[in-house]
């Protein structure tokens, strides 16, 4: 079989080779014997030379017609809008029926409320309520215009004033929606080819200012600084290093898990590998620190180490909007810069004016702050016990974070259970809790829970309901559901 | 299309080459001074250092004293203007305690609602005592309280569509919804003017961004087409979706969109339509409904209507507006609708008090003459300016009119003379609009009388010729105007 085939060849190539040959078979040219390959290549040759001189070789481009494309376009059926609603996006949340202090009403019935960020319990507070009724009756409510074009009123450049000599720092800038703090001040410095290492724990505010800034994105693992230190170490020491800057982005108190990042460490780490530091410091201004200043005092970090810090005035401060901090160049670079300053009517004057009022009501009282200190502790060991969830927030942290011990493996689910112990709580107990909720285009990856805002106006007897409550409602609500 | 006059285009150039070259020789010898006599910094550098801020110093620190300027009143028909002073050449601008009464043209009052009003403030302030000034919540967990609801309903009705959803800002409302409506695989076409909001929101998707002609429905058209036969690019895959984004009244043009042009395209292809009616829900429309409303365009057309209350209502925040199934989704979906907080609870009552006056339910006819006076004050202030030369932008009925400037020395010239004379006006330049097409804007008020414009007038008609804008002969001879003015 074998040899049939190697004869088959065989004798197909010499046939080859002698049709090849025959023309010059054994020509001699100025002396030299030309044997048949010569030619051969010769003829290759040839044939490479015709090929470089076509163009590479493109399919014919017949633009569609007329009619072929008005064919396409009435074939062509788009996805609906919105996907089919189902059960899950029904929920309605609790309409409140007055202010949401330390206690609301919700149906008609008074309840606790652990559900808004009140952390200083200054929803309500007399003084703020004074100086936003007189800046409401002088100024009316909008301000109908942005910062350049008239939209600034007095009161802004107060309350940015007041804002810088309370933390200390040179200059401070006022942002008319907390949300919207983030995503304009990192797109503000960083651009195209510069590096942000992020902590993947990161609110959605933080997530789309990374996106928006068109920078490469490392995360590091949520509050590990081995891992921080590894992507430091990893992009500062390749061969090639990138060009472009590269910054670090925290939350001093994360939103999504209640923890605190160890600034001591990081600001080692950012000193060494020379990296600015972007800081939300959303949920631990007016609450970390002996008066109030944020991470820095608790940690007792000068403030100038770092770089930005960002806030919003919508939680401890009872007001509305954001603010960012930091020296004077950085903030005049975003008067300029930050899309969402310069493209947005700036913050209604009143809201302002609650501002100022709210850092004077908490450098007049910084006990608010033990109190809300006390209360926490209070909590937690109330609800330490719980066998059923886990407190993974930090000590010092205002939000009160229960993650399920035993998660279904489904964060859906999951969800669903925490949505039904809200609602029981709420329902029979009157204490008014919150679950944590994604977005669909929230890209945190950490475990949902239930999340309790702590405020300095809750009593004690507010906190043993809570605890109680949940003792009475957890474990039922995840019996029925295994 | 803006045509600009060849002389003026070439002086205009001319302009920004000297600036620029001016400013590089400054920086050059700056370098050499900072090489001979080194200053140590104290403490981190500024992150800013490293971008480039030439455009900054050289160009906008000249002229920074025409923008930003503070207000110690409410933004009315006339506000008071803070006066400043600066001691190192226009770096830095100090503030003083005295200030000038001015006439505004600069604010988006179109209705009149800046200031305190007789029916919305006292309920604001009422609210305000009831619910406090903020939730510090979102909207899914503490932050809806019953003025929410009522204020989402109240929005619903007043733009005419199933149902609605309130954030705090106008600008995330844009940010974050479009992201959550698409994402890859879809397709945005965006008008190429379009308000940093929306292309904020459409670079936030994921999806595809195309960009049409401003306000040119045969240049959407062709896109659509062009995009549909194509497909995604590589795969060639047919497009999930396609969303139209356009605006009511573009700000720095003060055009109208034209509205029935491009819903009947969208329709023909079947692309959604996003409409963002910022500048001009509440301030036109024979009801103060929206350009659907001035155009004859049946709400159920247009997919997802977008606006802002921080201009027409006097307030803050932003609204989405659309079917019920939308609305529950965006609800479920919305980063705005869960992660910020909610609307502080006297804007809400802001809003609530201005929809219901425009609707005449507050039990007077002050929504109705509100209305017919930003029409009629619009219409003549954009009749007179036409007359007396200027290059006035945009069309009829619209209260914003951009006037040409085009020369960059013309930008603070304008500004600074019209502020001497008490009428606070706005300037725009590079980057806000292309370089050669700076530009002053006005807008106007209902709360304008006839003879705040017709001073208004005056002092822009003194100021053109004195900074030399009127780039079109004058209709009619001085004056014969000026008597026409008087009569009026
Ligand atoms: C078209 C458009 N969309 C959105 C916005 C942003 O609205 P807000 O000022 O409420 O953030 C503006 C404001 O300038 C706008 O012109």
């Amino acid at each position: 079989m074998e040899t049939a085939v190697t004869s088959m060849l065989r004798t197909s190539v010499d046939w080859v080779s002698s049709a090849f040959d025959a023309p010059f078979a054994g020509a001699v040219v100025f002396g030299v014997q030309i044997g048949g390959h010569l030619f051969v290549e010769g003829l290759l040759f040839v044939v490479i030379l015709y090929l470089l001189t076509q163009k590479s070789y493109a399919p014919p481009k017949k633009p569609l017609t007329d009619n072929e494309i008005d064919e396409v376009c009435n074939d062509w059926t788009p996805e609906p809008l919105i996907p089919a609603i189902t059960e899950e996006m029904q929920r309605e949340p609790p309409k409140l029926e007055n202010a949401a202090g330390s206690h609301t009403i919700i149906n008609g019935k008074e309840v606790v409320n652990f559900a808004s960020a009140n952390y200083l319990g200054l929803i309500g507070h007399e003084k703020l309520l004074d100086s936003c009724t007189s800046a409401l009756k002088k100024y009316g409510v909008g301000s109908c215009g942005p910062r350049g074009f008239y939209g600034t009123i007095d009161v802004h450049l107060d309350c940015e004033s007041r804002i810088a000599k309370f933390l200390g720092t040179p200059d401070s800038i006022l942002y008319s929606y907390g949300l919207s703090t983030m995503f304009s001040v990192i797109p503000a410095f960083c651009k195209k080819g510069d590096t942000i290492i992020v902590d993947e724990g990161v609110h959605w505010g933080i997530q789309n200012g990374l996106h928006l800034s068109k920078s490469n994105i490392e995360y590091f693992k949520h509050n590990d600084m081995n891992s921080l230190e590894s992507i430091l170490e990893k992009i500062t020491s390749k061969k090639k290093r990138k060009k472009g800057g590269r910054y670090i982005v925290i939350e001093a108190v994360y939103q999504n898990s209640g923890q605190v990042a160890p600034l001591n460490e990081i600001i080692k780490l950012k000193e060494k590998y020379m990296c600015p530091l972007l800081m939300d410091e959303s949920n631990s201004f007016g609450v970390l620190g002996e008066f109030g200043r944020g991470l820095t005092e608790h940690c007792g970090v000068p403030v100038e180490k770092i770089d930005i810090i960002t806030g919003a005035m919508g939680h401890a401060l009872a007001a509305e909007g954001g603010f960012c901090t930091g020296n004077l160049r950085d903030i005049e670079h975003q008067r300029l810069s930050s899309s969402g300053y310069v493209f947005s009517a700036s913050l209604p004057p009143y809201l302002a004016a609650a501002a100022i009022s709210a850092i004077d009501v908490l450098q007049e009282n910084p006990e608010l702050i033990k109190k809300l200190k006390e209360n926490v502790a209070h909590l937690r060991e109330g609800l330490s016990d719980l066998q059923e969830f886990e407190i993974v927030s930090h000590p010092d942290s205002p939000i009160v974070f229960l993650k399920l011990a035993n998660s279904t493996g489904c964060s859906e689910k999951d969800m669903q259970l925490l949505g039904d112990i809200v609602d029981q709580l709420l329902e029979k107990h009157d204490v008014f809790v919150v679950s944590s909720k994604r977005s669909t285009v929230d890209k945190c990856p950490l475990p949902v829970g239930i999340r309790l805002f702590v405020s300095a106006g809750h009593s004690k007897s507010d906190l043993m309901k809570v605890c109680q409550a949940m003792k009475i409602v957890v474990p039922s609500v995840l019996e029925n559901n295994c | 299309m803006i045509t600009i006059p060849y002389l003026t285009a070439l002086t205009t150039y001319f302009s920004y080459g000297l600036l620029f070259a001016y400013g590089k020789i400054r920086d050059f010898s700056r370098s050499i001074i900072d090489r001979l006599f080194p200053s140590s910094v104290k403490g981190s550098a500024p992150m800013s250092l490293v971008n480039d801020d030439f455009y900054i110093r050289r160009l906008y620190n000249r002229i920074q004293d025409c923008f930003g300027r503070p207000i110690s009143s409410a933004p009315d028909a006339w506000f008071d203007v803070v006066v400043r002073y600066s001691n190192d050449n226009n770096k830095t601008l100090k503030r003083t305690d005295k200030v000038k009464r001015c006439l505004n043209l600069g604010s988006y009052n179109y209705l009149g609602f800046a200031a305190a009003d007789e029916y919305c403030t006292p309920r604001a302030i009422e609210s305000l005592q009831r619910f406090s000034a903020s939730t510090c919540s979102p909207c899914v967990d503490g932050g809806t309280t019953t003025l929410h609801s009522e204020l989402e309903e109240c929005v619903a009705k007043f733009v005419g569509k199933p149902a609605a959803l309130v954030t705090g800002m106008g600008y995330a409302t844009n940010s974050a919804i479009i992201p959550v409506l698409i994402g890859k695989g879809g397709l945005i076409i965006s008008d190429s003017l379009n308000h940093c909001s929306i292309i904020n929101g459409a670079r936030g998707s994921g999806a595809t961004v195309c960009v049409f002609q401003h306000n040119t429905p045969s240049e959407l058209e062709k896109v659509l087409r062009e995009q549909i036969a194509g497909g995604q690019p590589r795969t060639h895959r047919p497009w999930k979706k396609i969303i139209v984004l356009v605006e009511g009244i573009y700000s720095m043009e003060g055009e109208l969109c034209k509205l029935p042009e491009i819903v009947a395209i969208c329709k023909k292809y079947k692309a959604y339509i996003y409409l963002d009616e910022a500048h001009s829900i509440g301030a036109v429309g024979k009801t103060g409904r929206g350009v659907c409303e001035l155009l004859d365009v049946d709400t159920a057309d247009v997919d997802v209507m977008m606006g802002t209350f921080t201009k027409s209502f006097g307030s803050c925040g932003g609204y989405i507006a659309g079917s019920k199934e939308l609305i529950q989704y965006l609800k479920y979906a919305c980063p705005a609708h869960l992660y910020g907080t909610s609307i502080s609870p006297p804007a809400a009552q802001q809003i609530v008090c201005a929809i219901k006056v425009l609707l005449g339910e507050d039990g007077s006819n002050r929504g109705a003459q509100k209305l017919a006076r930003i029409r009629e004050n619009s219409n003549f202030f954009r009749s007179e300016l036409q007359k007396m030369g200027f290059e006035v932008l945009g069309d009829n009925d619209s209260p914003v009119m951009p006037i040409m400037l085009y020369n960059p020395s013309k930008i603070p010239a304008f500004s600074r003379q019209c502020l001497k004379q008490n009428v606070a006006v706005v300037v725009v330049g590079f980057p806000a609009t292309p370089l050669l097409l700076a530009r002053a804007r006005i807008c106007i008020s209902a709360s304008h009388s006839r003879e705040d414009l017709i001073r208004a007038l005056k002092v822009i008609s003194n100021v053109g010729d004195l900074v030399g804008i009127k780039y079109f002969p004058a209709e009619q001879k001085e004056h014969q105007e000026d008597g026409a003015l008087e009569q009026d």
